[in-house]
Order: structure tokens, then sequence, then C-alpha cells
């Protein structure tokens, strides 16, 4: 059964700001700014002690004083004390979902925990759906909504957040708008006294906007419910999960800011590899499996074919892939004998495929065609984009541009890197498997034309090969979970 | 909480399809003599009983015992040697299995996630090791496969000095069992089979086996 509430909450006809204000340091006002500056196009209504007029909404002092039925988002910026009132107006006025960024509940103690049980309970009794309390909001860009006391807003996607901690969410954020791998909805659960992680990601493994569920926790106070929940998300989507606590240290860390303990490591490994969990180590590398979730298909086995304009980056990615459950697959001869026909025979005639500078203007878009073509070859990390560009660019901001021809050259080698990268795209497309692009320049210089146009196509740069490999190794994991069980 | 005997443990698993060995459980040393002919040479023999956990620590367990009479002698000191407070005692008279490579496995109650069941590298370096996982009980075959794929010592599972590759079926089968044990009798609150030895033909055996029940 869905729960329609969180409708509601990703997407709102209306939403109110209760304890709006005009102090823009106060997450009243923050908050009311980020959904204006957001674009969301539903109905914005305010409350306020005085009734000022904040960023042009006039606000009003009592949920009661706005019109029935409007909003079905309540976005809570009161002082604990006024909520329970609150809460009563809201559910009288149509709200059916309401996130709380209120602090002094259970974070806070004894008398916090007992206020918190008491939200929960009259909550349950209004039919509200509970977020929070203590959280920093909720992003979701099918709706433009940024109902949060924090940016960014990110770029529109496939990558579905849930966190246990806001400051988590904000990274995610991050990373969408630095890599362009964009975000469908995003949560931070606070204290999730009533909504927790697992209950978002298993909305998130319905909704049609949402391809790859990313998730921070830390405590869990019932691992076999825990367990029982994640999997049966797995079985719907890929789930990409960071967890804090993994180390003793951690776990210190983890106690003192949650008050529960920490799951021991080894058997929460062993735990997630049963449910098909995809487990990052790392901010970056959960960001970016995800992000390869969200943008390139399940490998249908794990043959790897690196192809690089030059030698050493392909040396150290085949090493990277030995690591992994991946395979730097032997070139199939056909391959092979097709691939000299567009080289001269100083190229590796192996994999990787180390073009040794041989290439003219049309062989990067028509390798990467060929390789990904390749019935025994799975998935392809392509290496040396963009070295062009930077050239470019080095002749663009020297004092010979745009003379001497650099003007023609540097228009050249842009508009060949961005064909590269578009290759990349088409031949995933086209041969349904993953075509993986890796240069430094994705951090090193954005703006580069091949690092741009990878962005252009919605998938992502790695900034190295390595980080590309274990990405790769993420979904294929993946891929033999699901096929093991039968599922898709 | 209670642990039960080397040889009722055994029992208890191998009723879930734990492959254990071909042993008998005896009272006297002619016994013990009579089952190691039945048996074959060389067998082991134990002193076994519900009190008795450290077998080895007190020096219960005699390897490699190569005819009648070193079983018959074995026998008559292993008895001589029970202590009043280890109440009912036997002897286990086994088939003498040998191996260089050990794994362990073993139920786990944990904290947060009730019944797990565990694979690891085994014999002497274990703890240093710590080559171990985990999955929560019940598992399924293609769990328990993934286990043995989870192991980083891969090397061990397959042609080994000399030694014949692990039989990945029986090591499945030895998973599956203990966590059918687990679910079965829920009184079960841990587990231990340690070690469970990889012969030189590549068969699992479970060499030893204690399993604590809830009192």
């Amino acid at each position: 059964m869905r729960d329609t509430r969180f409708k509601a909450l990703f997407d709102p006809k209306g939403v109110i700001v209760a304890g709006a204000s005009s102090h823009p340091a106060k997450f009243g006002f923050v908050t009311l700014h980020n959904i204006l500056a957001s674009g969301y196009e539903g109905k914005v209504f305010a409350t306020s002690r005085d009734g000022e007029e904040v960023l042009g909404i006039k606000t009003v002092p009592s949920v009661q004083d706005l019109p029935a039925g409007e909003a079905d988002l309540a976005f809570v910026c009161t002082p604990a004390s006024f909520n329970l009132d609150l809460l009563r107006e809201c559910a009288g006025n149509g709200v059916r979902a309401a996130f709380l960024t209120s602090a002094g509940y259970g974070e806070a103690g004894e008398e916090g925990k007992r206020m918190e049980d008491e939200l929960v309970a009259l909550a349950d009794e209004l039919g509200i759906l509970l977020c929070g309390p203590n959280g920093q909001g909720v992003v979701s860009t099918p709706s433009k909504l940024c109902a949060q006391i924090v940016a960014p807003y990110p770029p529109a996607g496939r990558i579905g957040i849930a966190s246990q901690s806001g400051n988590f969410v904000s990274s995610f954020l991050n990373f969408a708008v630095q890599t362009g791998v964009g975000v469908s909805r995003a949560v931070s659960a606070g204290n999730a006294a009533s909504t927790t992680v697992p209950d978002y990601l298993d909305f998130y493994a319905d909704d049609p906007a949402t391809a790859v569920g990313l998730a921070y926790v830390e405590g869990i106070r019932d691992g076999r419910a825990f367990y029982d929940r994640v999997r049966s998300v797995t079985e719907r989507k890929p789930l990409v999960l960071l967890k804090g606590g993994a180390s003793e240290y951690g776990q210190r860390a983890a106690a003192s800011h949650t008050g529960a303990l920490a799951a021991d490591d080894i058997v929460f490994t062993g735990m997630c590899r049963q449910a098909g969990v995809t487990r990052a180590a790392t901010v970056e590398e959960a960001y970016e499996a995800a992000a390869t979730f969200a943008t390139q298909p399940l490998p249908r086995g794990n043959r790897v074919v690196v192809m690089t304009t030059a030698g050493g980056w392909g040396v150290v990615t085949a090493d990277a892939l030995a690591k992994t459950s991946l395979e730097l697959t032997p070139l199939p001869p056909d391959l092979q004998a097709d691939i000299d026909t567009k080289l001269p025979p100083r190229w590796s005639r192996n994999n990787p495929v180390d073009l040794a500078a041989g290439e003219t203007r049309d062989t990067i878009p028509e390798l990467l065609d060929l390789i990904t073509a390749h019935p025994d070859v799975d998935a392809v990390i392509y290496l040396g984009l963009g070295i062009q560009s930077n050239q470019a660019r080095m002749m663009r901001r020297g004092p010979y541009y745009p003379d001497h021809g650099l003007e023609r050259i540097v228009a050249y080698h842009e508009r060949q890197d961005a064909r590269f990268a578009e290759a990349a795209a088409e031949a995933s497309e086209k041969y349904d498997k993953p075509v993986l692009t890796a240069t430094e320049l994705a951090t090193a210089d954005p703006e580069n034309a091949g690092p741009a146009a990878v962005r252009a196509t919605g998938r992502l740069c790695y900034a190295s090969s390595n980080r590309a490999v274990t990405a790769l190794d993420h979904l294929w994991r993946h891929a033999q979970w699901r096929r093991r069980r039968g599922l898709d | 909480m209670p642990t039960l005997s080397e040889a009722s443990s055994k029992r208890v698993l191998a009723r879930a399809g734990v492959p254990v060995l071909d042993e008998r459980v005896v009272a006297t040393a002619d016994g013990a003599a009579d089952a190691a002919d039945e048996i074959g040479y060389p067998v082991v023999a134990k002193l076994c009983g519900d009190a008795i956990a450290h077998k080895t620590e007190r020096g219960l367990v005699r390897l490699r015992l190569d005819d009648r009479d070193a079983v018959h002698a074995a026998a008559t000191d292993l008895l001589a040697a029970a202590r009043p407070e280890d109440g009912n005692v036997d002897v286990l008279v086994a088939p003498m299995v040998s191996g260089t490579r050990e794994l362990i496995a073993g139920l786990h109650a944990d904290e947060q996630f009730g019944m797990t069941i565990m694979l690891g590298v085994g014999g002497i370096l274990a703890e240093a090791v710590k080559d171990v996982t985990f999955r929560l009980v019940p598992i399924e075959r293609r769990d328990a496969e993934e286990m043995l794929n989870d192991l980083q010592m891969q090397a061990l599972l397959g042609a080994f000095r000399g030694e014949a590759a692990a039989d990945r079926e029986k090591l499945v089968a030895v998973l599956l069992g203990l966590s059918k044990a687990a679910q079965d009798d829920p009184s079960i609150t841990s587990a231990d089979v340690n070690p469970l030895i990889i012969t030189a033909d590549g068969t699992p055996v479970a060499v030893d086996a204690l399993v604590e029940v809830a009192s």
C-alpha cells in the first residue's frame, strides 16, 4: 500500500512555511528564500508572529488565517513548544505532511524525548506524515521544490537521497551541482521520530522520477527490520549506502551523535551483501556509484575494454581492474583486426587499447562504436578526453591568440573533444552497455570542452580511472546480485 | 549458557545437513578399539561430555592412533582423566583427518541483527587475519555461494600445494546446514565448526563442533 502522504511531501500543491522571519539569517527566512528562489510552482504561504511581509509574501499569525485546502505541506521552523498546536491547525487546514526543522526534541535529552513522543502521537492521530524533527529539509526537482534551511538546490536528475545526517544531504547535493548528475528527491530524516530513512527509500523504490537510492545511516535500532526494508528496496531499485560508525573510532562518534549504537561492521557488511545494497566507503564513492547507476546501464558481464590515447593511464587502469570483480578482457581477434584497419601499427594491439597517438579526426568515435558493439565486450572505459582542449585553453589564454591560426585550431580541438564525449554516450545508448569516461580534467578544469560535453550528455565524467573502475565494479556486483536472484 | 558435547553438537548439526565424519561414541576402551577397527586407521580419540568444552587444553585429544592397541591404550587414559565435574563422559572415535587448509564456520547471535552465520579462514592465525564473512540467518544457496566468494584468500579454495580445489558444493552444504540448524532449533545461541578442514581431495570436514544452547 503506497502512503499517498509522501506525494504531499515531495510534490505538494502548496507549502506553508510556519515561523517565517524577515531576518535573513533565520531558518524561517532562508527556507522561504530557497523555496521562492528555486522556482517552486505551487502556492507558497507563510506564518509569523507579527504577520509581517517576508520576500513579498504577506505572512499571517496563524495557519487558521490561511485559505483551507490550498497547501498540503507544512515546513515548520517554529520552536518546539508551539508545534503541537501548529500541527492541529495544519491538519484542520488540509496539510498532510509536515517537515519539522525545529530542534529541542529527542536529541536534547529526556524532556525533549518526551515532547518528541507527544509530537509523533499527535501526528499519528491527525494522519499527518511527520518528517524530522531537527532535519534540514526536503528537495524535489520534479516540483522544483527546495524547502531546506541550507543550499544548494541541485540539478534535476534521478538520484533519490535520504540521510540520517542533514550535512550529508548537502554533501550529496554539492556533488550533484559539481558533476551535473542530478537528483530527483532529497530529504534529511533529522531525528527520524516517525518517518525513517527506510521509509523514504521505500517511496523512492516505487517513484518513477527516481532510478537509484542513495542513503547515509549511522545508528540502526533494529537491524533485522532494517535488513528487511532495504532488501525490499534493492529488489526494486539499486541502493547505495554510506554508513557512519564503521570503525571503532567512528562508532564512538556515532554514539554521541544520535545516541544509537552502531552495528558491528563485519556483520553490517555481510548484511549489505545479502540485501544487494551497494555499500560505499566514502562520500564521493557513494555519490559516484549512485550517479553511475542513474546514468549508465547495468553491465551484462564483467569483460572490460580500456581505450586510452596514452599508455600510462591504461596501465594504471589495468592495475585497478585487477583488484575488482571486473576483468580486463583479452582483445577478441576479430576486434583487434578491425582496430588494425583504423590505426597505424604502433597501437598496443591488446587491451588496454592504447592508440599511441595514432588517431586521426574520426578514429575515436569510430573505435568507441566498434569496441562497444563487440559481443565479447561488456563495458568500456575511455581515457584521454580533453587533452587537446587543454592545449586549446592555453592557446586561447596565451599572447598569440587568435592569430597564427590559433582561433581555428582551438575551435577544432574543442569541437573534437565534445564529439568524443558524445560518441561515448551514443555508443553506450546504442549497445546498452556502460561506457565510462575518466579524466582528471573533470575536476582540474570542468570547463574543458571534453568534461563539459560529458556533463551535457547527463553522464558523470570520472575524475580518475580508478574512480571509474570502482563505480563500474559496484554496478557489476549489483547486476550479479540481481541476476542470481532472478530479478530483472 | 550450556554447551553440548562434541558428539551432541555434531548430531544437532548433522541432522540439519552439516556433513560430519563417520565417528562413534563409546563408553569403554574395548568399545573404542572395536570402533576404530570399523572406521579404519589412523583414528583420533577424544574424551567427550556436555561439560567438557576445552579438550585440547586438558590434553583430552589423542591424534593419529595407528592400530587397535594404541586406541585401547589412549581410550583407557582418557577415561581415567575424567574429573567428577565432567559428569557423564564417553570416548569419541573418529577418522584422523588431515589437510593444510582450515576454515571456520559458525552461528552467532548479533545484538543488532539476531542470528548470523559466519564463514572464515581458520587456523592459528585466524584472529590476526580476520578473513571472515557474515550473513543473516536464514541464508539461501546463492548467499552461501557468495559467502565463499567473499573470502579474501580465494587461493585457499583453489588447488593448493598439491591438494585439490575445495569442494564448493560441500562447503555450501555446511553453510546451509548451519543456517537450517539455527532455524530448526531456536534454542541454539551459537555454534562453532572449528576447524573445518579441507582435506587433500578438497572435501570439507567438520572435525570439531561446539553448539551452545539457551538454558
